[in-house]
């Protein structure tokens, strides 16, 4: 009853404003719905379940990626670029590359992951998206691995794939291209995993490009001598998979660790 | 009504003894506040004088520098599930992706926040955004991203709506529909806080509570 009388109400108030009857013919509809919504909203919102609202937060910034297709191919240019430079100016020898390869292939990988993080968090930032993802219902750790996985898809991935092709340029040994792409496979969410604690930490400031590289770098210094010296090992025909159990280590301990030091960044930096 | 009444007799939102201090300024203090369902608060001072800070401190996005905030009697920080789960906040930035279309967007949004969102295309026309479903949020204007952002509250049935200047860049029409909203919204048993530096005009003054924070320079910390 309490309904009506308050919808005959409403309805009198707006034929008063004759102006907008689109808008309030609909809004009367919508209270009469909603008014026995609210008394038992805790029964009738339905949390997504985690599983749903990480495939929500992925699907977003994987649409975001593909519109905006300069984030993808940016990075790969300029790992591309780093890689090419190097053969031009140390000369051609093919003995001198092939020693130096795995450094110069993981180098870059490093320094275009780093080039790539920015985003991970800024534009989100920037325009208010990151303020309501920390105010949903969901635990932060799932949103924040959603967004992670995302940013190591458009990243981390393409790397992978466009590797082997600079591992030829460089003449890397024919028995390291397994354990180039292991390490690879395994080391890339490690950098975007650490590198994400960095940008959390600096996405308040404004020019925080620098220091993040100060902050972020240092950490990747594990990954890349594990990763250097199981290329290196596999060229020699010995087994690495004592190096790989490391950098397995660093992923596993950063796939659990990171998303919690990403989501007390997050809240310090929005603060 | 019996699940109504039960709800009337706990505050939604309290704060007891709140601070802000912000760049070494003082801006409120001992600040205690009770907000009860049916409530629309209209948090009034100057520009700096902290309206922002105390709702940002209000949604648990911010952290008082002294006090504390509780949701139905319990402290938002033991709860933040389910607080957030019964709250919107809307903040000066629109939360619109340039790269996504105004469905997509409101769409994420909704559904972000535990909203269905098979009726997304109606709360866009509510908005006067009927047309522009399938437009990338950069190629519309200011006033349109909020549009986008606020449809959200023609769906929500949370009970607890923090607005951070809700009217900006929103045209007449629009200030109107909203006020009725907002009516509607405290009338059904949720609690709206807001800023704003405009009258309410359709909303009877009697309804409005107000949050008077004025700020001195005199108050500055020692």
């Amino acid at each position: 009853m309490t309904l009506k009388t308050q919808s005959t109400q409403e309805t009198e108030n707006l034929t008063v404003i004759i102006d907008e009857t689109f808008i309030d013919d609909t809004l009367t509809e919508n209270t009469v719905s909603d008014s026995s919504a609210l008394t038992s909203s805790e029964q009738s919102l339905q949390p997504l379940s985690y599983r749903n609202a990480f495939m929500l937060v992925l699907k977003r910034d994987l649409t975001i990626a593909m519109r905006h297709k300069d984030d993808i191919i940016n990075p790969l240019l300029f790992f591309v670029i780093v890689v090419t430079l190097f053969p031009l100016g140390i000369g051609p020898e093919a003995q001198t590359l092939s020693r130096i390869a795995p450094g110069i292939i993981w180098v870059a990988a490093l320094l275009a992951t780093l080039l790539s993080l920015d985003r991970l968090f800024k534009s989100d930032h920037l325009d208010g998206s990151l303020e309501q993802m920390l105010l949903s219902p969901h635990p932060i750790f799932i949103l924040v691995l959603a967004k992670i996985f995302a940013h190591w898809l458009i990243t981390g991935l393409p790397l992978i794939l466009i590797a082997p092709l600079l591992a030829v340029l460089l003449h890397l040994d024919e028995h390291s291209y397994t354990a180039l792409l292991l390490t690879l496979l395994l080391g890339t969410p490690v950098l975007s995993l650490l590198g994400a604690v960095g940008v959390a930490l600096t996405v308040g400031i404004k020019k925080g490009g620098v220091l993040l590289s100060l902050l972020v770098l240092p950490l990747y210094i594990p990954v890349l001598i594990f990763a250097t010296s199981a290329i290196d090992t596999a060229a020699l025909g010995l087994p690495y998979s004592g190096q790989l159990a490391i950098i397995a280590a660093l992923f596993f301990g950063s796939l659990t660790l990171a998303p919690f030091a990403v989501g007390a960044a997050l809240k310090v930096s929005t603060n | 009504m019996n699940t109504l009444s039960k709800k009337n007799s706990t505050p939604l939102i309290s704060a007891e003894n709140l601070t802000c201090i912000r760049e070494e300024r003082l801006l409120f203090d001992e600040l205690s506040l009770q907000i009860n369902p049916g409530d629309i608060v209209q948090v009034e001072g100057p520009n700096g004088s902290g309206k922002t800070s105390l709702l940002r401190i209000l949604s648990g996005l911010s952290q008082p520098y002294d006090g504390k905030i509780f949701y139905k009697e319990q402290l938002i920080s033991r709860c933040r599930e389910e607080f957030h789960h019964n709250l919107l906040y809307f903040g000066h930035l629109s939360g619109v992706k340039g790269e996504m279309t105004a469905e997509e967007n409101l769409d994420f949004n909704l559904a972000l926040h535990g909203n269905k969102t098979k009726d997304s295309l109606a709360y866009l026309a509510k908005v006067n955004l009927s047309g522009f479903e399938e437009c990338l949020a950069s190629h519309l204007s200011a006033g349109q991203h909020r549009r986008i952002a606020l449809a959200r509250l023609y769906q929500s049935n949370v009970p607890i709506w923090i607005l951070d200047e809700p009217f900006t860049a929103i045209d007449k029409q629009g200030v109107a529909s909203l006020e009725r909203l907002f009516t509607l919204h405290a009338e059904r048993g949720g609690c709206v806080i807001l800023t704003t530096h405009q009258d309410l005009i359709s909303i009877k003054p009697e309804q409005i509570k107000k949050i008077t924070l004025d700020y001195s320079y005199d108050s500055a910390v020692d």
